[in-house]
């Protein structure tokens, strides 16, 4: 039988609320496919499934709010036999967690990121009283707790956020929180001049109707990910004390968004796809992204996360980086800047890039080389 | 389509990447007013361009700095 747990959708997600089953009992499903819409507090995510099989029984109720790593149904795996008329799990048992694989099973519903928050604080959660769904403990209790403050009273299980936007601040002071607590930050910047590129990209859009122009922005994701491929150890994750490197670059992109907030959802294989292809697939991905219409791979899976703020004005970025990811990279705004070459002073369009980095997984001389291979990239832009 | 229907079609896009538009002074610089960055911009000019059937090359951007810029530009290439 095949356990499909709410999963994590990024650092700033404790817990989801089940909005609508996209599958019913019996339903053949395959890997990728979308079975739920999950809210958060960021966007109602499509959650994907990571095995085939058949549903057998969609345990958590719409509506339900659970924590990270609830069993939310049961399927049966290919080649697996439908279980007889075995005894039921229980209703509702959605709300008690995934019991985790060490330490044993708490009897209070904890969720997994409030379990290792708490492992970090030296807090013990049993002590706990969860204020959290169906009286769930979550990380804000473990803070709590950690910092001696009286918990606030347990909310009921009926009581749905109910303003989006302080839920969003909520989600994103967690993470960034997090990040600035545990993460040894260190910052680097480099100018980098974009006269190449910015030429390559006008000749290129000169040629094509709107629809199908680039975006400078493209050109610096897609530099991004190749110069990954010469410094992987830019992307992946910090877990468990040591830096474990990612399969894909699946780069995250920080959008903001109107009613306020921002997200990062991520886009896969970033190296793998053509200028047009990622154009593409980043007008896309901001285009859901604002329509709160995500996928649940692309909130879990950025390896590292680019921010671009040159619209906004800003010279340089001083980011912060979304745990457990390794480095953030941002890009200010392509502006004519002074520039020496062959004993001569000019103008030229220069844009600075920066990066802030884990200092647990890397140092700054190796970062300083990724930012340089970033610049080497974006200086063969018909090479991207 | 007249001016004035151009406008329209104008602000009905403008509405569309950012619905909490209320009111655009059109006189004054239409990208800070509303918010729109590089993917919203292209995004408008991409609408407009279905909804008008006229191109917009990259060049002629710097044209269209304010409201009143954009509807006497397109309803120029209108004509």
């Amino acid at each position: 039988m095949i356990e499909f747990k709410l999963p994590s959708l990024g650092a700033d997600m404790d817990e989801g609320k089940l909005l609508q089953w996209k599958v019913k009992p019996g339903d053949k499903v395959k890997r990728g496919d979308v079975v739920a819409v999950v809210e958060t507090p960021k966007a109602a995510v499509d959650v994907e499934i990571w095995q085939d099989g058949v549903v057998h029984e969609l345990i958590t109720q719409p509506g339900t709010t659970i924590p990270v790593g609830t069993v939310m149904a049961q399927l049966i795996g290919e080649g697996e036999a439908p279980p007889a008329a075995a005894p039921a799990p229980a209703p509702m048992a959605a709300v008690a967690p995934a019991p985790p694989a060490a330490p044993p099973p708490s009897r209070h519903a904890v969720s997994p990121a409030a379990r290792k928050h708490a492992r970090e604080l030296g807090v013990d959660v049993e002590k706990l009283t969860g204020t959290g769904p169906h009286g769930a403990v979550t990380v804000e209790d473990v803070e709590q707790a950690a910092k001696g403050a009286p918990q606030q009273a347990p909310a009921t299980a009926a009581a749905p956020p109910t303003d989006k936007a302080l839920a969003m601040r909520k989600a994103i002071a967690a993470a960034m929180s997090r990040s600035k607590r545990e993460i040894p930050h260190y910052y680097l910047s480099q100018t980098i001049p974009m006269q190449r590129a910015m030429d390559w990209l006008t000749a290129r859009n000169e040629k094509r109707p709107v629809a199908e122009r680039l975006l400078m922005g493209a050109l610096q994701l897609k530099a991004v990910a190749l110069a990954l491929k010469d410094f992987p150890d830019f992307n992946g994750f910090w877990k468990d004390n040591a830096f474990q490197p990612a399969q894909g670059i699946h780069v995250g992109v920080a959008i903001s968004l109107r009613q306020g907030g921002l997200i990062a959802p991520a886009i896969h294989d970033v190296a793998e796809l053509g200028l047009d292809e990622l154009m593409k697939a980043l007008a896309d991905l901001v285009r859901r992204a604002r329509a709160g219409s995500l996928r649940s791979s692309e909130m879990s899976d950025p390896t590292i996360t680019v921010t671009n703020l040159g619209d906004q004005g800003v010279d340089e970025v001083f980011a912060i980086i979304f745990p457990p990811q390794v480095a953030i990279v941002g890009f200010g705004r392509v502006a004519p800047r002074p520039w020496a070459q062959d004993g001569m002073i000019g103008a030229v369009p220069a844009v600075v890039a920066s990066l802030a980095a884990d200092h647990r997984a890397s140092d700054g001389h190796r970062g300083a080389r990724f930012l340089a291979a970033i610049a080497a990239r974006l200086q063969e832009p018909e090479a991207l | 389509m007249d001016a004035e229907g151009i406008g329209k079609v104008v602000l009905e896009e403008l509405r569309r990447i950012a619905p909490e538009l209320e009111e655009v002074e059109p006189s004054k610089p239409l990208r800070d007013q509303v918010d729109l960055d590089s993917m919203d911009w292209l995004n408008f000019l991409v609408a407009l361009n279905e909804r008008l059937r006229i191109e917009i090359p990259e060049a002629d951007y710097r044209k269209l700095g304010t409201l009143d810029q954009v509807v006497a530009y397109l309803s120029a290439k209108a004509r």
